[in-house]
């Protein structure tokens, strides 16, 4: 590991700034989601639409995929390939689920009347949702890239740190959903 | 692993050399070259800015000029600003933070070396691609805020607004991965000793930018996305038949637009924090309130975005608010100011050119920043805005501060660069004429406002009393633009035949002086050890560490390759899917090419 001064790996506090950066992205998509709440002029409206069960479950599946990024990262830093390669593999299978969740919900909306174009409901909602999604995704591709490299054995204890960027980034994501479950889903009623 | 044989300590003139040829500086991961690059890009860009300025100072010469049709003005005050704010000032800004911030340090290079060539890649092919717009069907028109729904598809036909879109979303995207970049190579790559509160100004100040950046450039990306939805996919979000409000927008550009403005300026604050205490032969006066001020200047940069729009009426509550705000800041600037001076205060002052470019900016930025505090109060705004009396407050802000300590900053640092002087003589010639030239041209827009003349028309009748304003203005530009080309001349005279520096040849304070110059590839012979905040001057570099191995990156070409699939994939949302599938091919592809390169960085 390289000096550095204030003993954070150069990698880490990289990924650390760019969360700062995302909160601001994420930010002005959730300000304007809330500026735009109930502002459609044509239907469907969110109370329409909205499957708050069916979302319920694939949020929990995402929540229980930080869990086992926790256990991906313990196994690399303690050295056990077959841990790092099942957590690593069940992270990004679990997100996998949830863009799939996300798929089945556009389509389910499209099929209902709710293209992107149709009023402020869809603009707002479907590039909030699917600028997360597009993480989500980003997120399960670079989960993959790390499983093949548990696979040819060149992720050992040493590299943990990759890892761990990984996992950061990864739980930041999963963070914005829970805001977003909150402000979309929960918050439709009032 | 490049490694770099051990040298003699001292002036160790060309101990490690570059490879030579276009594709040595195509592949550069090294942040000196980089920085060049950047300033010598961001040159150019002044000069393409600044034909834009003269024509249209020419056009408003004479009242009912006929030389621009108005939708021609329209494109070229929209790209004069896009140009020297994004694309000439921020770039040579950038330009100064890769060669000096490693050497501030005492680093070899900064955190993340390729991802540094990736950032300069970005801005070019950002800055490219929006000005090609000229060659395919005209510029964006809608001035470089851009306010919605002058830019709809209904009252903007045709792609200049595209362009603006995906030139900017590219250039902004490289300004945020540089920000990161530099953060990190601030806050974990200092030498041992260098705590923050002995790291030089210009540094601190690169990292209160690179902060400002990273926190203001995603507001502006979602609203340009957002953009990009409504001309491209027909959302709503700046559309007002669909419910959308187009105020919207002008939240979200402020909230960039804003501290914009205080990353252009800091740095030029950094530069003459650096310049004026050297040329005093004293330190900087009040250092740790000269770090505050500037730390405090982005904290409140981010709360005053809605001075901005007082004009749409926004109510008391939030119009006093944003006016309180905005009055604070003029503190911590003003407090700056008062330390610059106090540092020359019983100094042994040397009028070199830097120098003067320094103490021009004190006096400019002052008039520029005593007009902004007027235009905080929401009733004269109310009189103002709209008027040349807000182009003669920025232009104050962003020629007289920006640009002038720039200047101060290239003719400081030119002999480190170079190993020459820039000539002396020229070099005054060159800033009595900008300073004559940029108050010729932007005092007497002061009177122009306050008599009533808006900007972005692209002429005015006779008989308002605009005329003797108008021809000074224009007068005092076609001096400013003869003091650019008495700066070219001398820039390319000097590098031929300048007069030979030494290492420091001003005697300055800090570790960049302790090198040769040019400095070497790898920067220092062994990581100095630092003892105070003025290095060289008392004795503050301590015995170098134990033999150590030096490790430069390789080159690389994976960062060009991964922000041409960038500059594909935006070029391919004005031609076609295939292209953005290609673009995007190639990204990836490049990604996985930078991640598994066996070398280090």
């Amino acid at each position: 590991m390289e000096r550095t001064s204030t003993g954070v790996p150069n990698e880490k506090m990289l990924m650390w700034a760019f969360i700062g950066s995302e909160c601001m992205l994420f930010a002005s998509l959730i300000a304007t989601y809330l500026a735009y709440r109930g502002r459609s002029l044509v239907g469907p409206y969110p109370e329409d639409l909205l499957n708050i069960p069916f979302i319920t479950v694939t949020t929990f599946v995402l929540l229980m995929s930080s869990l086992t990024m926790v256990l991906a990262l313990s196994a690399v830093q303690r050295g056990d390939a077959r841990g790092s390669r099942v957590f690593l593999l069940l992270t990004a299978v679990l997100g996998i689920i949830f863009v799939g969740g996300q798929a089945i919900e556009f389509s389910h909306f499209a099929g209902e009347g709710l293209g992107l174009s149709r009023n402020l409901f869809s603009s707002t909602f479907f590039l909030t949702t699917g600028f997360h999604g597009a993480h989500v995704t980003a997120g399960v591709i670079w989960l993959l890239s790390l499983w093949v490299l548990t696979m040819r054995g060149r992720l050992g204890p040493e590299k943990s740190v990759k890892v761990e960027v990984a996992g950061l980034y990864w739980h930041f994501v999963d963070v914005v959903w829970i805001v977003l479950f909150t402000v979309i889903y929960l918050m439709s009623g009032s | 692993m490049a490694k770099i044989e051990a040298a003699v300590p001292g002036e160790g003139r060309g101990v490690s050399t570059y490879a030579g040829g276009v594709w040595s500086w195509i592949t550069t991961v090294d942040h000196k070259r980089i920085g060049i690059l950047y300033f010598v890009s961001g040159l150019v860009f002044f000069l393409v800015a600044g034909v834009e300025a003269m024509l249209i100072r020419l056009q408003l010469a004479a009242p009912g000029n006929t030389l621009l049709d108005p939708a021609t003005y329209n494109q070229l005050f929209t790209m004069h600003g896009l140009t020297m704010v994004l694309f000439a000032v921020m770039p040579i800004g950038a330009g100064f933070f890769n060669y000096l911030v490693p050497l501030q340090i005492g680093a070899r290079d900064v955190a993340f070396p390729r991802l540094n060539a990736f950032s300069y890649w970005l801005f070019l092919f950002g800055a490219l691609l929006l000005n090609s717009s000229f060659l395919f069907g005209g510029a964006p028109g809608a001035g470089w805020f851009a306010y919605a729904n002058l830019t709809s598809s209904q009252y903007s036909p045709g792609h200049g607004m595209d362009f603006y879109i995906l030139g900017l979303a590219l250039a902004g995207a490289g300004s945020i991965v540089a920000a990161l970049n530099f953060i990190v190579t601030i806050l974990n790559l200092r030498a041992p000793g260098l705590s923050m509160m002995r790291v030089p100004l210009f540094t601190w100040m690169t990292l209160v930018v690179s902060f400002l950046i990273i926190l203001a450039f995603p507001p502006f990306t979602i609203g340009i996305v957002f953009l990009l939805f409504d001309r491209m996919f027909g959302t709503f979000f700046f559309e007002p038949l669909g419910g959308g409000d187009p105020i919207l927008w002008q939240h979200l550009f402020w909230i960039f637009g804003h501290p914009e403005v205080y990353i252009v300026v800091l740095p030029a604050f950094g530069i003459i924090s650096e310049v004026i205490p050297t040329f005093s032969r004293k330190p900087l006066f009040g250092y740790p309130v000269v770090v505050y001020s500037g730390v405090l200047i982005g904290f409140l940069g981010f709360g005053v975005w809605a001075h901005h729009m007082f004009s749409v009426g926004l109510g008391p509550l939030a119009n006093s608010v944003f006016a309180g705000l905005t009055m604070l800041i003029a503190i911590p600037t003003g407090v700056k100011m008062f330390n610059w001076i106090a540092t020359m205060w019983g100094g042994a002052i040397r009028f070199r050119t830097a120098m003067l470019f320094a103490v021009g900016l004190i006096a400019m930025f002052t008039i520029g920043g005593l007009s902004g505090v007027m235009h905080s109060s929401p009733p004269a705004d109310l009189q103002q805005t709209d008027t040349y009396f807000v182009v003669a407050h920025f232009h104050y802000v962003l020629f007289g501060g920006t640009m002038l300590g720039l200047f101060s900053g290239m003719y400081y640092w030119f002999p480190k660069v170079t190993g020459r002087f820039l000539d002396e003589r020229l070099g005054k010639v060159h800033f009595w004429l900008t300073f004559i030239g940029i108050n010729l041209t932007f005092f007497p827009m002061h009177f122009a406002g306050l008599h009533g003349m808006p900007r972005r028309t692209f002429t005015y009748p006779a008989g308002l009393g605009f005329e003797g304003y108008n021809l000074t203005s224009t007068v005092g530009a076609g001096i400013t633009l003869v003091a650019v080309l008495v700066f070219l001349y001398n820039l390319i005279r000097s590098l031929r035949s300048g007069e030979p520096a030494g290492a420091n040849p001003w005697g300055g304070a800090t570790l960049e002086w302790s090198t040769s110059s040019p400095p070497p590839a790898h920067n220092f012979d062994r990581t100095p050890q630092v003892r105070s905040r003025d290095p060289l001057w008392n004795d503050g570099v301590g015995p170098p560490a134990a033999e150590e191995e030096i490790h430069m990156p390789n080159p690389s070409y994976w960062p060009l390759v991964v922000a041409g699939g960038a500059l594909t994939l935006a070029a391919g949302a004005l031609i076609g899917l295939p292209v953005v599938l290609l673009g995007a091919a190639v990204m990836v592809g490049g990604i996985y090419g930078w991640a598994f390169e066996p070398i280090h960085g």
